[in-house]
């Protein structure tokens, strides 16, 4: 564990991520009691600029809500879609990968061909689609999202559990009697944990672009404040009001740049091997 | 060759049929009546044109045979009717289709020169300050969201500084012709495509900048080097050339994203192509049209992705050679 830390902190962007990210974590769970007001409600005049009044720092939007408390909401959101459909899409695509790599022949052969399937259909458009459909709230986001985003942990665990297959160990737990799901589970699956830990922590960062892009949309959930939401409801005064879009994409930009940095140190951590061709 | 590009073929249709039947089943998924999904959002249409949709798609038949009749209008190019916008699906689409190739096109070609040409200086100078500079601004881009980079260059290029329009395709009322007209077009077209080709231009400089330093530390560099060839010929003939492999199969496999991105872009600049019209059918909820945009967007992605298969082949006589 150490060890991981030392390799992890060598790299100093991926330093940088996480202090990045323990702001935007604290900002979110502390946003009931620094922001008590509901980002929904009126409380200045319209259109207040920035660092015009103390008590509301980054201004008011086009109906008098407070910029910053819808930040620190916004957060709430971003996070919360980020991890669960990301751990959705793991759900998704570990067992799918596992299986297609580990019994091979037709199975591998059906299961990549579905999973090809959702690679080559645009992602972002399939997205749209099934949330505007299934009526946008926080769940069809998520669903949408980890049905977007699941096949590259298929391709990537199926790889590794190909390249276990025809190890000693493997064929040794074979004779020794086990059975598949036994072995996948406990001899397998472990070995794969790594690259699939630097996956999901993109994976996340991805996620968080999606959902404020489809909030931008209109697509968001309509009881919940994110900051897609809030450039999107921006976006016809920004000629007037820059500062309303202005923040929520830095908020963005800071996240989705943390979460990469993150990921690449634990590229640099995990895998060192991989890692160091690259540099 | 052929032969290969016939296998694709057969593979891109079985896919588009494929689409087409999750579309169906999205169509049945949806809360409430299919043909009042179908017509619109609901309560829009009046009751004789549900009816009349109920017949035409047979919803009072079976499943499958619903299926079919839906599989067999596609193929003669009918994609349903938008209630909202009275036109067919199919006319809509393919009126806004070259505003959409151009800007997708157009992106692409940037993002993939200025990447690769970021990609290949920063590799050549691995560790000086411009590598830093270069890698630094590629992490940047790969992390801005589309769409607020796109309502910030409108506030930079068009809002304070005046330099490009920020909004259309051309100049309304202008009426420009000819030679003036395609210039008024480019001018438009800039901050678009720039903008949506930025978080590509950071995938492929990243890619290339890796590939580069990898085909770099191979055994046949080594021997160019040994040979006592020039650095900028071995840099050219045979690093580049094998480390653009890798990126251009991701080229091809971005090609959906790019097309996903024209949404945002679109919507922002108010850009008369599909990725509006998308934007627009979600405002009105009419999801035929949804649908209908999302088949043609997957065909536009298939088509991508055969071209850059060819061109795979073309660039890399290996596997010419092995099929």
């Amino acid at each position: 564990m150490s060890d991981f830390w030392k390799r992890f902190s060598r790299n100093r962007g991926a330093v940088i991520g996480i202090v990045i990210l323990a702001v935007v974590v604290l900002v979110a769970i502390l946003a009931p009691m620094l922001f008590p007001q509901s980002p929904w409600r009126m409380v200045q005049r319209p259109f207040l600029p920035p660092l015009s009044m103390n008590q509301y720092l980054l201004g008011t939007d086009a109906l008098g809500r407070d910029v910053l408390t819808g930040l620190a909401y916004g957060a709430q959101v971003s996070l919360l879609v980020g991890i669960v459909s990301t751990v959705a899409a793991l759900l998704v695509g570990i067992p799918i990968g596992a299986l297609a790599g580990y019994f091979g022949g037709a199975a591998d052969d059906v299961l990549m061909r579905f999973t090809e399937f959702f690679q080559t259909v645009p992602s972002f458009a399939l997205a749209i689609v099934l949330v505007a459909i299934f009526e946008p709230n926080i769940q069809s986001i998520i669903a949408a999202i980890a049905v977007v985003s699941w096949p590259p942990v298929a391709r990537l665990v199926r790889g590794e559990v190909l390249s276990l297959r025809s190890r000693e160990y493997i064929e040794a737990a074979i004779l020794s009697g086990q059975t598949s799901a036994a072995i996948i589970w406990r001899q397998v699956l472990p070995n794969t944990l790594s690259p699939i830990i630097v996956l999901a922590s993109l994976m996340v960062a991805t996620a968080i672009l999606l959902e404020s892009s489809l909030s931008f949309l209109g697509l968001g959930d309509p009881n919940m404040m994110s900051w897609g939401y809030m450039i999107g409801a921006a976006r016809t005064v920004i000629r007037q009001a820059w500062w309303l879009s202005f923040f929520p994409g830095v908020a963005i930009l800071l996240t989705v740049l943390a979460l990469n940095l993150i990921g690449e140190g634990l590229n640099d951590a995990l895998n060192p091997r991989l890692a160091r061709r690259g540099k | 060759m052929l032969r290969f590009i016939l296998m694709r073929l057969v593979k891109a249709a079985i896919i588009l049929i494929a689409i087409l039947t999750l579309n169906f089943f999205l169509i049945h998924a949806a809360p409430g009546d299919p043909a009042a999904v179908l017509a619109g959002e609901a309560g829009a249409a009046d009751a004789q044109f549900i009816e009349q949709l109920r017949e035409r798609f047979g919803l009072d038949k079976p499943l499958l045979t619903q299926l079919g009749i839906y599989l067999g209008g596609v193929l003669q190019l009918d994609l349903g009717y938008s209630y909202r916008q009275q036109m067919p699906v199919a006319d809509l689409i393919f009126a806004r289709l070259p505003a959409t190739l151009l800007l997708t096109l157009t992106a692409f070609v940037i993002a993939l020169v200025l990447g690769t040409l970021a990609g290949v200086l920063a590799s050549a100078r691995v560790g000086k300050w411009s590598d830093t500079v270069i890698s630094t601004l590629a992490l940047l881009f790969y992390a801005t969201p589309l769409f607020w980079v796109a309502l910030m260059a409108v506030l930079v290029f068009s809002v304070f500084l005046n330099w490009l329009p920020g909004f259309g395709y051309e100049t309304v009322g202008a009426n420009y012709t000819g030679f003036r007209r395609a210039l008024d077009i480019a001018q438009h077209l800039i901050l678009p495509a720039t903008t949506l080709g930025l978080f590509f231009m950071a995938v492929y400089m990243r890619m290339t900048r890796a590939s580069m330093l990898e085909v770099s530390q191979l055994d046949f560099v080594k021997t160019a080097r040994a040979k006592g060839l020039k650095p900028g010929i071995i840099q050219r003939r045979h690093i580049f050339r094998n480390a653009m492999l890798p990126v251009v199969t991701l080229a091809g496999l971005q090609a959906g994203q790019l097309v996903g991105g024209a949404v945002l872009t679109e919507t922002v600049f108010a850009w008369p192509g599909i990725g509006r019209l998308m934007f627009e059918a979600l405002a009105q909820r009419d999801y035929n049209l949804l649908l209908g945009i999302f088949f043609v967007s997957a065909a536009m992605v298939l088509l991508f992705n055969l071209i850059t298969d060819i061109l795979y082949r073309v660039v890399d006589p290996r596997i010419r050679v092995a099929s």
